[in-house]
């Protein structure tokens, strides 16, 4: 009986992994993103994440909003202030702090950008905003 | 005598053969018109060749007085960022296209035997033959170094009076010089530290080499940024479309709405006197209310004017995000009389009008008599975004302008690399 009480939970514990992993976001998610978005991302980046040549760097399929999530983040809550290359095209214009977004919010513009304009990629949750916000707050005191 | 008659008769099948021979490629061939005017269209009467394609991103262009066109790169390609464009048979389509200048950059011009072409940080210079060809397009002379670039409003527009002066804007890395930049909360720094090596436009010498900030002088000041910059001859002054600030209602949503966000500041023209101060990045104008009113990074509501009272307004003001690029006084005598001395500007399009829909992507023309406007502005040639007014989707994005020596119109697009010359055929 104990055994069968392992298994049955090992195969709950996989299937919430799984579906943590593969799960489609849902309809709320992706609203309260776009709330975000369009109040303080889409000016520069553009209704459709295509962004301004030379200026504001393109959202579509690119690996800074595909690839590490810790990297998204911490560009969100620090801003960038560097060139940004992407497929031979430069990318000028400062990209300010958003720090004073919740990690909700965070997560929420993140998730929605992850699976908005063509791109598909995991969600971003509310605690791995707090990793990095805590992350960074320690960097700073040091 | 017989042999005189045979000799005359020689001379003169010699002179009729020399001069066939001498016509028969003539410089003056029909010119080669684009079915669509290449895409853009233009007022009655006015028709378009394309001269060069696909050049990438080009950005301001001169034309010499023999009708070759040097266009400067924003980005090098094979290590060279002057293109030269030559129409051997004179159907307006170069058909020998060459590059030198190792540098990318916006600005060129040509005065007085000398092409001049600017970095991001310098200003050089080739001498020209009496062709206006560069001698040696491997040495040019530096005239000017060491300007500031941080990549923010970077590009160095150039102009030339005929008092040996050279102007170049230094555009501030910075909307309107907060604390941090474009960060919502951060306050204006007061005064702004940037104004005495940015926001402003210089006076050089052009035949002094490696001048830097101590060899020139901060001909006017607050100004944010300009791409569009020419000296008008007729007048003998300088004048100047300004970029004006981004983003009112991302930054104060509780002091600007979508739509006034969309339409202010206005985009600016300057004549712009040695002294000039238009007020960046305290004051900005706003067209509606006809007045510069105070920045809302400087405690600005909107309508409280403030110290801007005093400073010095715009000749003329465009609605807000066109981005002004090119600006050229038209001397020829090729298109029709009301645009002699009247002023072309190209506007590059939008972005910060987002989510409102974009607007610019044309070239206007601005009619002028005694240095000043005279009249409205009318648009001259329209559609190079090809229906899609969105700055990443648009088809072409007009930048520079330049007149030929026939009068003609060349206008340069930065998105491809598409170069027209617009004539009169009526």
């Amino acid at each position: 009986m104990k055994r069968i009480h392992i298994i049955f939970s090992l195969v709950v514990i996989t299937t919430v992994l799984l579906s943590a992993q593969t799960k489609p976001v849902s309809k709320e998610r992706m609203a309260a993103g776009k709330k975000v978005y369009d109040t303080y991302c889409l000016t520069c980046h553009q209704a459709d994440g295509t962004g301004v040549p030379r200026l504001n760097p393109p959202l579509v399929k690119t690996d800074f909003v595909l690839g590490d999530k810790k990297r998204l983040i911490g560009i969100i809550l620090k801003g960038m202030d560097e060139q940004v290359e992407i497929d031979g095209n430069y990318y000028n214009n400062v990209m300010a702090s958003h720090d004073f977004l919740s990690d909700q919010e965070v997560a929420d513009v993140l998730t929605f950008i992850r699976n908005s304009f063509g791109n598909k990629a995991g969600a971003v949750s509310p605690a791995e905003v707090k990793a990095v916000r805590a992350a960074l707050n320690k960097a700073s005191k040091r | 005598m017989k042999y005189l008659i045979v000799f005359a008769l020689a001379v003169f099948i010699a002179a009729a053969a020399f001069k066939s021979a001498s016509l028969s490629p003539a410089p003056v061939a029909t010119p080669a018109f684009a079915e669509d005017n290449g895409g853009i269209t233009l007022p009655e009467g006015f028709r378009a060749v394309v001269v060069a394609d696909s050049l990438g991103a080009a950005r301001h262009i001169a034309v010499s007085k023999t009708g070759d066109v040097y266009v400067k790169m924003e980005r090098v390609r094979d290590g060279r960022g002057i293109v030269r464009l030559h129409d051997a048979n004179g159907d307006g389509v170069a058909d020998q296209i060459s590059a030198f200048g190792p540098f990318s950059g916006t600005g060129i011009a040509i005065k007085n035997g000398y092409l001049y072409a600017s970095s991001n940080s310098e200003v050089f210079r080739y001498k020209l033959n009496d062709r206006e060809e560069p001698i040696n397009t491997e040495q040019p002379e530096k005239i000017i170094t060491g300007l500031i670039d941080r990549r923010e409003h970077n590009s160095k527009s150039i102009a030339l009076d005929d008092a040996g002066n050279i102007y170049v804007n230094i555009g501030a890395p910075s909307n309107a010089c907060q604390i941090r930049n474009r960060t919502k909360g951060s306050p204006g720094q007061d005064p702004c530290p940037l104004l005495d090596s940015v926001g402003g436009i210089w006076q050089f010498r052009t035949d002094k080499l490696n001048q830097t900030y101590k060899d020139g002088e901060r001909y006017a000041t607050g100004i944010r940024n300009i791409v569009a910059l020419a000296w008008n001859n007729t007048a003998n002054d300088l004048y100047a479309v300004q970029h004006g600030r981004d983003q009112l209602n991302n930054l104060y949503p509780e002091l600007y709405n979508e739509e006034q966000s969309a339409e202010l500041p206005a985009e600016e023209m300057f004549r712009v006197k040695k002294g000039s101060d238009f007020g960046w990045p305290y004051c900005y104008y706003d067209h509606l209310q006809k007045q510069k009113v105070l920045m809302p990074e400087y405690g600005g509501d909107g309508k409280k004017v403030e110290r801007c009272a005093d400073k010095q307004k715009p000749i003329y003001a465009f609605p807000g995000h066109w981005g002004p690029n090119g600006l050229l006084f038209y001397t020829g005598t090729q298109f029709p009389e009301k645009y002699r001395n009247g002023a072309f500007i190209a506007f590059h399009g939008s972005w910060n009008r987002a989510p409102r829909p974009q607007a610019g992507y044309f070239v206007v023309f601005l009619p002028f008599k005694n240095g000043m406007p005279s009249g409205d502005y009318e648009i001259f040639a329209d559609n190079f975004a090809g229906g899609n007014l969105d700055p990443g989707k648009a088809r072409f994005r007009p930048c520079g302008l330049a007149q030929g020596p026939d009068g003609s119109l060349y206008i340069s697009d930065d998105q491809k690399g598409r170069i027209w010359k617009v004539m009169y055929t009526q």
